[in-house]
Order: C-alpha cells, then sequence, then structure tokens
C-alpha cells in the first residue's frame, strides 16, 4: 500500500467514523439516560435519508436540509414519546422489546411505502466536490464530516457540561428519582436528550448518505448495530468515548476492506465488541458503577 | 431516642439457651429435626415410602403426614387428565385426517408443520427471555447454524452435484451423510457451542450487552454463510435445495412436542428454579448460592440448543434454504410470538406460533390489491402485512404486556373457570 | 501476621471465654481484619476488626447509615472491600488492598496494607457456609413460599442439568423439597406455602427469607434487621427462634438489629459502629453501660 493510497483510505476511514461517532452519540446518550439501548435510532437514521430524498425533490437544498433534519427530530422525539414513555416504570425488557418493535415497523414501514429497492441519494450541490492533493483525491464531504463531527462534539460537550438543561441531563441519567424529587422535570428532560440524538443522526445521515448515494430499508440496522458497539467501545455513556469509538470503527472498518477482507469487515465489528467486553467492560472512558443492596 | 431508651433502660433482658417452644415460629407437630439442616441427611422417609398407592402423575407424592411436596392437591385431577387425553385424541386424529387427505390439504399442513418449527424457537426464545431474564436476538443466527448443518449433511449423496453445480463441493464433505435426526441434534450442538462461545464474554458482565451481542452474531454469521469462502459447503448466495422434507405432519409435531417437553421438564427442575432465581433477582439469587454466570449461561446454551434444533426443522420443512431466510426479521417474527403468547408462558408460545403462522396465511390478502366495489384501497400491497405484524407488536408491548397467558402455563381449571364465570355473568344479566 | 495494630482492640481472646452458649467448641468461625470499604469519596466501613466464635450470637448495632449492611455485603461477597482480609474457619476467603486510583484517594485508616487479592462472588461465599437475609427483603417475587425456600437447596444439589430434567435425581429432590417443607413449618408457614411469596405480611416474609437463608446449610447466618416491621410479640418469638435455631442447627448468628431488646436478650456479645467505625464490642451489661456508645446514639459523640 503506497502511502497515497493510505492516506486516501485514512481520510475515507474517518469520514466514515465521523458519520458513525454521529450516530453513537445518539446511542450512548440515551443508554446513559434511559439504560435502553435503542434499537430504533440507526432506524431513525435510515428513515432521515428518505426525508431527505423527498424533501428535496420538491424545494431546493438550502431549505431541505433543515426540512429533513426537523423531520427526523420530530420523529425521534415521537418515537420516545409514544414506545418509550409510557413504559416508564415497566420492566426494562419490556422497554427493550418496544424498542425492537419500533426499529421493525420502520424497517417494514419503509419497505411498505418506499419498497425495498435502494433509492438514489441527491447530490447536495458542493458537497461532492472534488478536491485534489497532489496524489491524493477526494470530496469535500470527505474532508467536511470529521470537522463537523468534532465541532458538533466540542458544543455539545459545552451543552452538557455547562448549562443547566446539560446539568438535567447528568443528573437524570444518575439517578431518575432523585433528580425527579429535586423538581428536574424528568420527562422534558429526556425529550431533549432524543432531541439531541436525532439532530445529530440526522446531521450524520446527511454526510453518510451523500457518501454512500443510496438508501434502502435495512441501511440504518447495520451501521445502528456498529454504532452503539463504537458507544461501548468508548465506554457506554461518554459522550467523547463515543466519538472516539466511532471513529476508530469507521477507520479500522475502511482499512479491512481495503486489504480485501470485506466479508469480514462486519463481523470485525461484532468480534471488537466481545474483545472490549473481556478486557475492558467499561469501554475506554466509562466508569464503574455499583448497584445498591 | 427511643432505641437508646430500650437499649439502657431494658431491665427484661431474657434468660438466655432457654429453648422455649410456642408463638409463631413453633414447629407444627414435629420437632423440625435437629440433623436436618445441618448434617442433611435427617430427612424422614415419609414423602418417598408412603405413596404407594398413588400414582407419580406429577412427579413427586405428596406424604402422608400432609406436607405438602408438590403443588396444592386439585380436586379435578382426573377431569383435567381425561379432557387432555381427549383434546390430545382430537387433535391426532384431526392431523391423521390431514394426513389422509394430504393433497387437499396441503396449505393447513404447510402451516401446521411451518408452526411446529415457530414452536421450538419460540419455546427455546422463551427459555432464555421469559424464564432467565436474558434478552438475547440470536434466534436467526442459532437457527441458520442448524439449518445448514443439517441441510449440508442430509442432502443425498447422489443429487450434491446438482445442488452444488455452481460451485463444486468441498471434498471431504462428499460423501458425508447423516441421517435427519443425527443432523439435527448435531446443528444444535453446534449453536449451542457457539452460543456458549459468546455468552463467556457477555454474560459474566451486564447481560444488557447479550441483545446486541446476538444481534451482531446473527448477522456475522449471514455473512459468513455467504462468503465466496464457504462456497464449496454453503453453496453461497444460490443456496441448498433437496434437502429431505418431512414425509408425514407427525413428524414435526412430534420432535416439537419432544422439544417442548423437555424444556418443560427443564424449568420444573431444580436448574429451572434457578434460572427464575436470577430472573426475579440476582442479588438473592447469588446469596442463595446460585452462580450467576453458570446460570445464565446453561440457560444460554440449553436455549440456543433448541434454536438450532428448529433451524434443523425449518430446512427440513422449506427444503431448500439460502442465507436471506435468516435475516432479522425471523428473530423478530419469534419475538413476536413470544410476547404474543406471554413472556414466560411455554403455553404461551405455543399458541403464539399457531396464531402467527395462521395469521400469516389468513392476512395475506392485506398484501393483495384489494378491490371493494370497483374502487381499489391502495392501502393493500405487499408489505402491508408486516406493517401490520410490527403494529401488532407494538400493540402488545404498549397496551397489554402480558399477552396471551402472561406468565402462566395453560390449564384446564383456568380455561374452565373462565367458561364459568363467563356463563355466571350472563346468567345475572338474564335475572 | 497483621495483627499488630494498636487502634483497634484485638478481639480474638475474647470469644473464647464468652462463647459459652454454644456446644462449647471454641473455634473462631468469622475473623474480620481491618476491613475498609470506601464508595468513591466516602469510607463507608473504616477499619473493622471482629471475631465471632462457634456457636455465639453477635449483635451488631449502630446508628442508621453506620455501615453495618456494607459489612455484611462486604461479608458475603457482594462488595470487594477496599482493604482488609476476613476469613471464614480459618480460611481467608476476601483479602484485598487498594488499586488503581483508590490507591491515591484511599481515604481508611493507615492501617495494614494487606499483600493479595481474593475475590470470591457471594455464591460461593454462600456455598462455604455463611447464608444471610436482607435488610430490604429480597424474596423471589413470581414463587411460591415453596419455592423460595426449595431454590436454595440447589446449591448443594448434586445432580446434573440432564439428571435433574429427566427425573433420575428423584431422591434427591424429594429430599430438598422434604427440607424445604420442615423448615417452612419451622417458621410456622405451612399454610401459606403455595401462595405467592409477596402475599404475605411483612413479618412473615422476614421469616420466610431465614428459612430460606437455612435451606442453604449454613454453618454462620447472617441476619440484616430481622425484626424490622415486627410487632412486640412477632419480635419476642423471633428472640426465641434465633436461639432454637442456632442450637437446632448447630449454627453461629450474626445479627444487624435496632431493636434493643431483641438484641439485649440474644446476643452473646455486641459490637458498636458508628460512622464506618468500631466505637465499642463487649457484652450486653457493658455495651448498655457505655458512655461512648450512648453518645453516638444521641449524637453528642464525635461528629466527623
Amino acid at each position: 500500500m503506497s502511502l497515497a493510497t493510505f492516506v486516501q483510505q485514512l481520510l475515507t476511514g474517518v469520514s466514515l467514523g465521523g458519520a458513525y461517532a454521529l450516530i453513537a452519540i445518539g446511542y450512548t446518550m440515551v443508554y446513559g439516560i434511559l439504560r435502553l439501548i435503542n434499537f430504533a435510532h440507526g432506524d431513525l437514521f435510515m428513515m432521515s435519508g428518505y426525508f431527505m430524498i423527498f424533501a428535496i425533490a420538491s424545494m431546493p437544498w438550502f431549505i431541505a436540509i433543515p426540512v429533513a433534519i426537523a423531520g427526523t427530530v420530530l420523529l425521534g422525539i415521537g418515537i420516545e414519546k409514544a414506545a418509550y414513555r409510557p413504559l416508564r416504570r415497566a420492566p426494562r425488557m419490556s422497554v427493550m422489546i418496544s424498542a425492537i418493535g419500533v426499529s421493525y415497523l420502520l424497517q417494514n414501514l419503509a419497505t411498505y411505502l418506499f419498497t425495498a429497492i435502494p433509492m438514489a441519494y441527491p447530490e447536495i450541490p458542493g458537497l461532492k466536490k472534488i478536491l485534489t492533493f497532489g496524489p491524493v483525491t477526494t470530496s469535500l464531504v470527505t474532508i467536511l464530516t470529521p470537522i463537523l463531527t468534532v465541532v458538533l462534539t466540542i458544543i455539545l460537550l459545552q451543552l452538557v457540561g455547562k448549562t443547566k438543561i446539560g446539568m438535567a441531563m447528568r443528573a437524570v441519567s444518575k439517578d431518575t428519582e432523585a433528580s425527579r424529587l429535586m423538581g428536574i422535570k424528568v420527562d422534558s428532560t429526556i425529550s431533549f436528550t432524543f432531541f439531541v440524538g436525532s439532530l445529530l443522526a440526522a446531521i450524520g445521515a446527511l454526510l453518510y448518505f451523500t457518501d454512500r448515494m443510496t438508501v434502502y430499508p435495512f441501511s440504518g440496522s447495520l451501521p445502528g448495530m456498529k454504532c452503539f458497539v463504537a458507544a461501548v467501545l468508548g465506554g457506554i455513556g461518554s459522550i467523547p468515548g463515543a466519538v472516539i469509538g466511532g471513529f476508530i470503527i469507521g477507520i479500522s472498518e475502511t482499512f479491512i476492506v481495503a486489504f480485501g477482507y470485506s466479508t469480514f469487515s462486519d463481523a470485525f465489528t461484532f468480534i471488537l465488541l466481545i474483545i472490549i467486553l473481556l478486557v475492558r467492560p467499561t469501554g475506554l472512558f466509562g466508569e464503574a458503577a455499583s448497584d445498591k443492596v | 431516642m427511643r432505641i437508646l431508651k430500650n437499649m439502657i433502660f431494658s431491665s427484661d433482658a431474657k434468660d438466655l439457651g432457654g429453648n422455649v417452644p410456642g408463638g409463631a415460629f413453633s414447629s407444627a407437630g414435629s420437632s423440625a429435626g435437629a440433623g436436618t439442616g445441618a448434617a442433611g441427611t435427617g430427612t424422614s422417609a415419609a414423602g418417598a415410602g408412603t405413596g404407594a398407592g398413588n400414582k407419580p402423575a406429577g412427579g413427586y407424592v405428596p406424604g402422608s403426614d400432609g406436607h405438602a411436596y408438590r403443588k396444592k392437591k386439585d380436586p379435578h385431577t382426573r377431569r383435567n387428565s381425561l379432557l387432555t387425553i381427549i383434546a390430545a385424541a382430537f387433535v391426532i386424529c384431526l392431523m391423521a385426517f390431514y394426513q389422509k387427505n394430504a393433497y387437499d390439504h396441503s396449505y393447513a399442513i404447510s402451516i401446521i408443520e411451518r408452526s411446529a418449527v415457530y414452536v421450538v424457537a419460540a419455546a427455546a426464545m422463551n427459555l432464555v427471555t421469559g424464564f432467565t431474564g436474558l434478552f438475547s436476538l440470536g434466534a436467526a443466527g442459532f437457527m441458520a447454524i442448524g439449518a445448514y448443518t443439517t441441510a449440508v449433511l442430509t442432502i443425498p449423496t447422489e443429487v450434491r452435484a446438482n445442488v452444488y453445480y455452481m460451485n463444486g463441493i468441498a471434498p471431504w464433505l462428499e460423501n458425508l451423510h447423516m441421517p435427519v435426526a443425527a443432523a439435527m441434534i448435531l446443528g444444535g450442538l453446534i449453536s449451542a457451542g457457539f452460543a456458549a462461545l459468546i455468552g463467556i464474554p457477555v454474560l459474566r458482565l451486564k447481560s444488557d450487552y447479550l441483545a446486541i451481542a446476538t444481534l451482531g452474531f446473527s448477522e456475522i454469521i449471514r455473512t459468513i454463510l455467504a462468503a465466496p469462502m464457504m462456497d464449496t459447503v454453503t453453496n453461497g448466495s444460490y443456496g441448498l435445495n433437496n434437502i429431505p422434507g418431512f414425509t408425514n405432519i407427525f413428524q414435526p409435531l412430534i420432535i416439537a412436542a419432544i422439544c417442548v417437553a423437555a424444556i418443560m421438564l427443564l424449568l420444573h427442575s431444580s436448574y429451572g428454579r434457578a434460572f427464575k432465581a436470577v430472573r426475579d433477582d440476582e442479588v438473592a439469587a447469588e446469596a442463595m448460592g446460585i452462580n450467576l454466570f453458570r446460570t445464565k449461561e446453561l440457560s444460554f446454551v440449553i436455549s440456543s440448543f433448541f434454536m438450532g434444533i428448529a433451524g434443523g426443522m425449518l430446512a427440513c420443512f422449506m427444503r431448500s434454504i439460502d442465507t436471506r431466510t435468516f435475516q432479522i426479521t425471523m428473530t423478530y417474527n419469534v419475538l413476536l410470538i413470544v410476547v404474543l403468547g406471554g413472556i414466560g408462558s411455554i403455553t404461551g408460545s405455543i399458541i403464539g406460533a399457531f396464531l402467527i403462522n395462521g395469521g400469516q396465511e389468513w392476512l395475506r390478502f392485506l398484501d393483495e390489491p384489494l378491490t371493494v366495489g370497483g374502487v381499489t384501497i391502495p392501502l393493500f400491497r405487499p408489505g402491508f402485512r408486516m406493517v401490520i405484524y410490527s403494529i401488532l407488536l407494538m400493540v402488545v408491548v404498549l397496551f397489554w404486556r402480558r399477552g396471551i397467558m402472561g406468565d402462566k402455563e395453560f390449564s384446564w381449571n383456568h380455561l374452565l373457570g373462565m367458561f364459568h364465570r363467563k356463563k355466571k355473568t350472563e346468567g345475572g344479566a338474564e335475572s | 501476621m497483621t495483627d499488630q495494630k494498636g487502634n483497634s482492640v484485638p478481639a480474638s481472646s475474647e470469644p473464647a471465654e464468652r462463647a459459652t452458649s454454644g456446644s462449647g467448641r471454641l473455634q473462631n468461625v468469622l475473623h474480620v481484619e481491618n476491613v475498609t470499604m470506601q464508595f468513591g469519596g466516602v469510607v463507608a466501613v473504616n477499619d473493622l476488626t471482629l471475631d465471632i466464635g462457634q456457636g455465639e450470637i453477635v449483635a451488631l448495632i449502630g446508628p442508621n447509615g453506620a455501615g453495618k449492611t456494607t459489612a455484611f455485603n462486604v461479608i458475603t461477597g457482594v462488595y470487594q472491600p477496599t482493604n482488609g482480609r476476613i476469613q471464614f474457619l480459618g480460611d481467608t476467603i476476601i483479602e484485598n488492598h487498594p488499586k488503581g486510583k483508590m490507591k491515591k484517594n484511599y481515604l481508611g485508616d493507615p492501617a495494614v496494607i494487606y499483600p493479595g487479592s481474593m475475590v470470591k462472588t457471594p455464591d460461593r461465599i454462600t456455598k462455604l457456609g455463611i447464608a444471610r437475609t436482607f435488610q430490604n427483603i429480597r424474596l423471589f417475587k413470581a414463587m411460591s413460599v415453596f419455592e423460595n425456600v426449595l431454590i436454595a437447596t440447589h446449591m448443594r444439589s448434586k445432580a446434573d442439568v440432564f439428571s435433574a430434567t429427566f427425573g433420575l435425581n428423584r431422591n434427591e429432590e424429594l429430599e430438598n423439597r422434604e427440607l424445604a417443607m420442615e423448615l417452612i413449618g419451622m417458621v410456622g408457614l405451612k399454610d401459606e406455602a403455595d401462595s405467592p411469596a409477596t402475599s404475605l405480611p411483612y413479618g412473615r416474609q422476614r421469616r420466610l427469607e431465614i428459612a430460606r437463608a437455612l435451606a442453604t446449610r449454613p454453618k454462620l447466618l447472617l441476619l440484616d434487621e430481622p425484626a424490622a416491621g415486627m410487632n412486640p410479640q412477632e419480635t419476642e418469638d423471633l428472640a426465641d427462634f434465633i436461639i432454637r435455631i442456632k442450637n437446632d442447627f448447630n449454627l453461629t448468628v450474626f445479627v444487624i438489629e435496632h431493636h434493643m431488646d431483641l438484641v439485649m436478650s440474644i446476643s452473646d456479645r455486641i459490637y458498636v459502629l458508628n460512622f464506618g467505625k468500631l466505637i465499642a464490642q463487649g457484652t450486653p451489661e457493658e455495651i448498655q453501660k457505655d458512655q461512648v456508645v450512648i453518645d453516638a446514639y444521641l449524637g453528642t459523640g464525635k461528629t466527623n
């Protein structure tokens, strides 16, 4: 592998990793606050792709983008309200099954409405512009994705660390009941968490699908699972952890494909999960928590 | 304050060592055998010895001294056994009728056979999900292993050249042939082996991640089975066909009955109780000397074994398989059956399996264009059925969390009791 | 080897004198040595050393939040102590020293830092012969009274999963059922054997927990506030009951309790914990007179 190819692959990997990171943040935040693996998150990401396709068909791109993002956010918050909130006091397994149900529903709904045939993702002007640095050619979106990811992460960390709503989020994730007693509006805090998660997933979808060019009803399920693994790798509940986990998985996957083992690029993620759980179950940045007896 | 007062001024300390009988703690009748607990051998033969006359219906004979070693004596035992025999006889006759007129009823037979496959899969999922409290989503993966093992080993050697005409067959496999039953069990064992491997890292820690690990595993298995380097074994994307099918309707039903009986017996054994203890309260279970990891791993491995068997049955039912059969949708279907039937009820899973598979056929009209009075209703087109199914799953989870059976098993008393109550209320309304 | 510490009173000689109500064997059943349990920056148990001799009934008392239940959780393996060692029947079962971040942040009294690190999960400790009940009752909710007790016999069953499934362990299963039923009879719950465990009133649930703990065939029984939620009559019966099971089952009993009547009537010796530290120990009479203990309960004592 020549240096140029290496750089080329690295760029692709970093770009994929950036999109993964944005989705992984959604998983880690929801798990942190509800202790729920939000199986529907990957499918929300897929729906976001469809929203964009239909939005851009009827309006200029600079309006279509906010419309698609808003649609995704509304769907994300709606899922929480309809499928998770009624089960706040139910056994955790019921909530997980509900999440699976939403995932299943979104996939089937997408198949029903848009058929299983992949649809072409619109080209947003400028994003696909080819840039050339010496022997390395790449597109703008490849460069833009990681930059945007890092910027958004920094903003999010400020939000969680410095603002009142961020403090509420941290409190709820530490102890829901105590937060409620302290006067924190738990439900709206959870809604806000879903808002942030969905927003980032929508941006991630925009970047990911611009790169991949097609959307189909199952295009969210595998990336979704990989991003959850990224969140576990980084230490579930930790935002910087999720971002770094996303980058690690994106880069590794790209290189595995580049070396010709594309069959195993998906398997790699789950082998990685097993290895993390064996070696460092709390992830890179996670902290062990003990339950009260 | 009160504590202090009690502590300092309490002068009425009781004399120690006084072995005072009476009160709520006194033993009724016998003196609770001093050696029973410490040595563990002081048990009397009352339970085992005196039950000569009774038939060991439930397994454990109640002792003559009134010790309820088994559940409360049911006054309706005879009636219930009779009802069971009648029901079983009816089912057997019906199946024999279908079998006799197989040509006319091939549709019903295929629904029943498919249901039998899902009964095993759902009971296996319920074992780990409903009774041990672990959320495993590996059904499709474990079933794929079972199905491929069975298929590869049972396709008649003389047709193998045809089946593998695109990629050729691996030389070691060419003449490796097994009877169906042996292949199914081997498929189950291989599934169980994979489950053990996944379980070691995941179940030792937070079992939260089991769902994602098994879901991921399912997908990996699929990609590996379809991978080009496996072509000479799995025939890649062409799939396998010419798998010897069931020759009559009783075969899948008997296999399903054996599997369900084994799972039920397991659940009634002391290991089954340990599973339930882990599900109910991990801390208390551990304090009772139950090793969490080993118990969870055992349940997960046994469940996967039966998933493998279900996969083998599916291969025999479908007679041709490819990796697309084992997409995540399959796992979700099994989950739907378990949730609908009741998480923690094996009989619920059986009912659920028949309902969902029956429904799959009866609701087929949803996927076809429906024209009422010359107007084509736009809703009805391919995919609508699956949408209805996923909505059903959501509705059950959100509004009817107990499902059909809740965590109870089917009993005649319950069914007749329901019937009785209904009649009573109807009677009341009339008068 | 690590007893050369000044600040906690060595108690090794005492059980020998006090353990008179037992079988007369003077073996040391439980030996807790310099145990510290620190959660983050909170030291819940600080340098606790205590001994319990064969056949004794020993009470652990102290104001709420003194670290009594935490001590139980450390002994039963639920928590791994930050530092210290626990021996059961002469064998070390748990040992640890501050590790990783804890090395810097260790706030326990500068006792001996133990060299080894031995972790045992609670089930292995139960298997060795330490059974417990819980302060906030932890019965198996979906199961009957009978099943709750029966589960505890699983640990000592020898049948493998295959023979258990297919009923090849009939004798063992019968024995277990018989034992469970006898224990249920002993705590006076025979008539409720088939009722759901959670349908029982509070006091009876506590008795069921004791029956369940006994079904593991322990040598040492830890009772965490067994009289909580009981009326005076029930409490009195409980006192008799504890003494009786101790004798019948050849047990050693370690009990946390707030009911001072009960504590004073059954205990051979008492340890008093406050803010995680041992502040007194002795016979019931000695403790009743101890000024430090009185101050601790009144809150005028040390308030670190």
